[in-house]
């Protein structure tokens, strides 16, 4: 049975559509991300979900219970806020205890459930201070520990780790997985951050503008982006997009890249990634997707990929790789090489491109064709 | 921001001109601090003396043989119109108007407030302006209106129509100064209650009300303030037996049997000023930073 579904959600405050369409079923004990740009409709149908915002139509089923119409308080969810939302008056056992002691549970419950999930959390010793006394780190645990305590059927996550610094947030999105694979929980999790998405979800939904883009495991969304958006999104550096056109027939068709100053690069297309969609296009100016780690350096490799060459415009080495950006087509590329390549700008470098892992894209409807 | 810039220090050369400017500044206050402290001093220097020492000597001269003779006259004996028993009992009358009228209007400026910000509905906005548009009311507007109204409720001259009157007239300015505090206290807070299952009240009490301690402060005293001081609804809806503390003064001051009792007179207006000076020296500090609160991230 679904954990959570969610069925032609429509959502808009006067005039203005924020939510359209949206269509999402989750199974319980599974790992829901929500991410996409600011402004995407994320939050909102976040909130939709809690209950905190009305929508316009649509169902939100939970646990197979129509729930569309219910307070936030009748929904058996808990939420762990982007500011921890940590009540400023009561002490760390308070915040946690808060949400018991409102559905009236016995006081020695109270106290058990307190203790289980500050020794789930490691929380114990600051059990007794106030939310300003605590660290961002700890106000993130306490805030987690608050969903933890009540144990409903589906915790919603506020983009929790985005005030936290940078090796912290590692840390804790560490934790939250070790979290969820501990006690199976249902979560939907919103985010802005892509990496966080792909470490952490079972399945993401991308969205823009208020819709469901692709909704897929991190594999699909990553390696099968349904379109340009999606493709652009996910992954860093990002895709790169190069103008080519498509050339001859079924079983050989080729991408031809006209680099300003160069020649002309011509990449088959492999024969087994053919689509229907294509036949139409021949001759047309196609949207082709290269992602930075399809590209590598030809020196010392069998040729897995085809062979390209070009000069070298910047070198960003990172330590665990070296990205480096080249002219091709219109524009330019980045291709991330192993930490051993030592180019230099100015230098030309062979490459060879991954063209099994490359995708295309209409560049009017900005669809994938292949 | 560094430890200099955060206490206000800003560090720069210490030039003669700027040694001449800061001295300059320095005169400058104490001039002003002398000129507003001196009513008060007169005041009090009059207020023990002996009428002999008062009508040939000079205001500023400290009195020869102190007495608290005019504060005792001024509390029990002196005539206030046709009576003469002192400001005793109508200072008393006006704390029976005070206190009943500040806290009603703080409780319902904070639930106002309260609702305006966490619970918004449609034209709360509007609801707001309308009652932002209470505080510029002038009090003579209304009098005939409340007259009539308060000779309905059946409320005529009693300490209760006074408290009614000044919880009306405060409700304005408490929603005012709530809606401005709650305004910066963050909505998750109250979502994160509703989602644990807390309701309209519950919240209010547990999570909203122990966090407001300095707009409490700032609203208490200005309450208390406004409605100490006021004469107006005092001199116009009280009976004999339930006038505030100022009316009472004014009756006193212009008593014209006899002599005129200067000490006796500044005696009494000082009993009628204390309480509010009293809440100023001991609140003084917290109704600064609670009407700066909102400005500070906490």
């Amino acid at each position: 049975m679904s954990a959570l579904e969610i069925h032609q959600l429509h959502k808009s405050f006067g005039s203005t559509h924020v939510l359209k369409d949206v269509n999402i079923s989750i199974a319980s004990g599974e790992f829901l991300i929500l991410v996409g740009p600011s402004g995407c409709g994320k939050s909102t149908l976040m909130n939709a979900i809690a209950g905190l915002e009305p929508i316009t139509s649509g169902e939100i089923r939970i646990g197979g219970e129509d729930v569309t119409w219910r307070t936030p308080a009748e929904r058996d969810i808990a939420m762990v806020f982007q500011s921890y939302a940590l009540y400023p008056s009561m002490t760390v056992r308070g915040n946690i205890a808060f949400g018991l002691e409102m559905r009236k549970i016995p006081k020695a419950e109270r106290e058990a459930a307190v203790q289980r999930v500050a020794d789930l959390l490691q929380i114990s010793h600051l059990l007794d201070r106030k939310p300003s006394q605590l660290s961002g780190g700890q106000r993130q645990r306490v805030a987690m520990g608050r969903a933890l305590a009540r144990e409903p059927q589906i915790y919603l996550f506020d983009e929790p780790l985005s005030n936290l610094d940078a090796k912290l947030r590692v840390e804790m999105r560490t934790e939250i997985k070790k979290l969820h694979q501990r006690l199976g929980t249902t979560i939907v999790y919103v985010t802005h951050d892509q990496i966080e998405a792909m470490t952490l979800a079972d399945r993401i939904a991308v969205m823009r503008d208020g819709q469901v883009q692709q909704l897929g495991t991190p594999d699909e969304i990553y390696n099968n982006p349904v379109n340009v958006f999606v493709a652009g999104f996910m992954g860093s550096p990002a895709m790169n997009f190069v103008d080519a056109v498509l050339e001859g027939g079924r079983g050989n068709y080729a991408l031809r890249i006209s680099t300003p100053g160069q020649e002309d690069l011509v990449l088959p297309w492999p024969a087994e990634r053919d689509t229907d969609a294509l036949a139409s296009c021949v001759g047309q100016k196609m949207l082709l997707g290269l992602r930075p780690e399809h590209f590598s350096e030809a020196v010392g490799h069998s040729g897995a990929g085809t062979a390209m060459a070009a000069v070298i415009g910047v070198v960003e080495p990172t330590g665990a790789d070296v990205l480096i950006n080249l002219p091709l087509g219109e524009g330019e590329v980045t291709a991330r090489v192993g930490p051993d390549c030592h180019a230099r700008p100015g230098e030309r470098l062979e490459l060879q491109v991954d063209m099994r892992r490359a995708v295309l894209f209409d560049p009017q409807r900005e669809v994938r064709l292949a | 921001m560094s430890d200099a810039m955060s206490r206000g220090q800003v560090i720069r050369r210490q030039t003669p001109a700027a040694k001449a400017l800061r001295g300059l500044l320095y005169a400058v206050l104490i001039v002003a601090a002398v000129a507003y402290l001196m009513p008060l001093v007169v005041m009090l220097l009059t207020s023990i003396k002996p009428l002999a020492e008062i009508t040939p000597g000079n205001l500023l001269a400290l009195p020869r043989s102190p007495t608290v003779e005019p504060w005792a006259k001024a509390w029990g004996e002196a005539c206030t119109g046709m009576r003469c028993e002192g400001v005793g009992g109508y200072f008393w009358n006006s704390f029976a108007i005070v206190i009943p009228a500040v806290i009603i209007s703080t409780l319902v400026g904070a639930l106002n407030g309260y609702a305006l910000t966490k619970w918004r509905f449609k034209g709360s906005n509007l609801v707001f302006a309308m009652m932002l548009f209470g505080c510029f009311i002038p009090f003579q507007v209304v009098l005939l209106p409340m007259a009539q109204t308060l000779g309905w409720l059946g409320l005529a001259s009693s300490r209760s129509g006074l408290v009614l009157v000044h919880v009306v007239f405060g409700i304005a300015f408490t929603t005012l100064f709530f809606r401005n505090f709650y305004v910066g206290i963050p909505d998750e807070l109250v979502n994160a209650a509703k989602l644990d299952g807390a309701g309209f009240f519950r919240i209010f009490w547990r999570i909203l009300l122990p966090v407001s301690a300095p707009i409490i402060v700032v609203s208490v005293i200005w309450q208390f303030t406004q409605i100490w001081n006021d004469f107006l609804f005092g001199v116009a809806f009280s009976g004999h037996d339930t006038q505030p503390v100022t009316v009472a003064l004014n009756n006193l001051v212009n008593t014209s049997t006899g002599a005129k009792e200067y000490n006796v007179d500044m005696a009494a207006a000082m009993i009628a000023a204390l309480p509010t000076l009293v809440v100023y020296v001991l609140a003084g500090k917290y109704f600064v930073r609670g009407l700066t609160a909102g400005s500070v991230k906490g």
